[in-house]
């Protein structure tokens, strides 16, 4: 069984991710420490709070999680934790990343409601990306957040999504993957996805 | 396109699935879990759980159900009832909730909305409103009170308190904005004048509501079939309805309720 750690930053229901990568079949453990994050086959940095205190939270394990990457261990980010692994956030301030990806966190247009909060579709860019495979393109999935990535060239965006803005709903380099939505809420869409960076972990 | 989301409601006693038709005359309808699996089977966007124990062990059976739903729901779930602390609210989520709803504490003390969207986010705090209509005559504009011409006449619409036992005398259009500066990231709104009557939610207030606020507004009390909820997210501009009697009793699925959506143009997840 794959043993998957889940960083507790601080704040927030880390319960339904642990459940929801339970039930795809892995060993699912939630830690706030370096210790940890020893011996895990996988990393998932889940999606609660404010940008800048689990940047700060963070600042103790982000070098163990830049050599487990290193390692070829498999990272996914989920909707905060996706923007964690960028260079900087705007919200609230000006917050440096954990720098995995290029690009910048800024918020949403004022133009639509804030936060983005509900079922929302996958436009499918790379079908080939391992999170979606099985996943029909037009898919929804659900988001709650407020800023998304503006993601500078390089990057590879596997899916959109549109909301008063286009902007990437999934992003990957291997090992590293991450979504703007929350997979542990999406149904059976987002078990999918879950099962996918299992299957990927296993390998 | 974001989806129009339709909420069945569970109403929960003692760890037990009860609806009542306007909060009185308590009926037991299931087990909570198992209606959360039948309604996440059948499309369901997301799940309210209200809870109205009122006794003493409440807290502990409350957590107990919040922790068995995370279990086996992969969708988002709200819990309300009773919260009164940020402690409270703490427990909730850290338990497996997604949101609590927060309704007569917000009032009584403003500043726990605050102070929960700082430390847990917006995302997480929707503050539920009850609310009925005064009436008031031709040339009465009371102080402090936004009066609307509606079609049954003029009104305002006040706050209620305690599960709507308790009206507050206070404003609920302005209070549904002052909640949003403080940090509501979504409204539940019920409307006592039509809660269990099956006539359709009141969509004057939603409308106005929608026109006040920017953030979701979620519609609840009063759909006794499609087409009330088809009004409440389209004439009423809300993003989500709530409902409990139509899904509970097996009149409608919440399939057939997204697919006449759908018919009529409404996004929705299918």
């Amino acid at each position: 069984m794959v043993r998957i750690a889940i960083v507790d930053y601080g704040v927030g229901n880390l319960k339904s991710i642990r459940n929801g990568l339970r039930k795809v079949g892995a060993e699912a453990f939630v830690t706030g420490s370096v210790e940890g994050l020893k011996d895990v086959d996988a990393v998932v940095l889940p999606g609660v709070g404010a940008f800048g205190e689990a940047i700060r939270n963070l600042a103790d394990m982000s070098g163990v999680l830049r050599s487990l990457v290193d390692a070829g261990r498999p990272l996914l980010g989920i909707c905060l934790g996706l923007q964690l692994l960028f260079t900087a956030s705007t919200e609230g301030g000006f917050h440096r990343g954990l720098g995995f990806f290029r690009g910048l966190i800024v918020k949403l247009p004022s133009r639509v409601k804030i936060p983005h909060i509900g079922w929302n579709t996958l436009e499918i860019l790379n079908p080939g990306c391992v999170l979606l495979e099985d996943i029909p393109d037009g898919s929804y999935v659900y988001f709650v957040h407020s800023y998304y990535a503006k993601v500078e060239e390089g990057v590879n965006v596997d899916a959109e999504t549109v909301y008063g803005v286009r902007f990437p709903s999934v992003v990957s380099k291997e090992p590293v993957f991450a979504t703007q939505f929350h997979p542990e809420r999406s149904g059976k869409v987002g078990l999918r996805v879950l099962e996918n960076f299992v299957n990927y972990v296993r390998r | 396109m974001l989806a129009k989301r339709i909420i069945p409601c569970l109403d929960v006693k003692k760890g037990r699935v009860v609806k009542g038709v306007g909060f009185k005359g308590l009926r037991d309808a299931g087990d909570p879990v198992e209606l959360a699996l039948a309604y996440y089977e059948q499309g369901a966007d997301e799940l309210v759980f209200l809870d109205i124990t009122a006794s003493y062990e409440r807290r502990r059976t409350l957590i107990d159900l919040v922790e068995r739903v995370s279990e086996v729901l992969f969708i988002p779930f709200t819990v309300g009832g009773g919260i009164r602390t940020v402690s409270d609210i703490r427990s909730v989520l850290s338990a497996g909730a997604d949101k609590v709803s927060i309704n007569t504490a917000a009032v009584k003390n403003p500043a726990i909305i605050e102070e929960a969207s700082r430390r847990f986010g917006s995302q997480c705090i929707v503050v539920s409103i009850d609310v009925k209509r005064v009436y008031v005559a031709e040339d009465e504009t009371p102080a402090g009170k936004e009066v609307l011409e509606t079609r049954r006449g003029r009104c305002w619409w006040d706050v209620y308190i305690y599960g709507g036992r308790q009206p507050v005398g206070m404003d609920a259009l302005r209070w549904a904005e002052r909640a949003v500066e403080l940090g509501a990231g979504e409204l539940l709104v019920s409307s006592l004048d039509f809660d269990g009557t099956k006539q359709g939610y009141d969509i004057e207030l939603l409308r106005e509501l929608s026109r006040r606020v920017s953030v979701p507004i979620i519609a609840s009390s009063g759909a006794g079939n499609p087409r009330h909820i088809l009004e409440a997210l389209t004439v009423g501009g809300a993003d989500a309805a709530l409902a409990a009697s139509i899904f509970h009793y097996g009149q409608y699925t919440v399939e057939e309720v997204k697919r006449y959506l759908a018919e009529h143009g409404v996004p929705v997840r299918l």
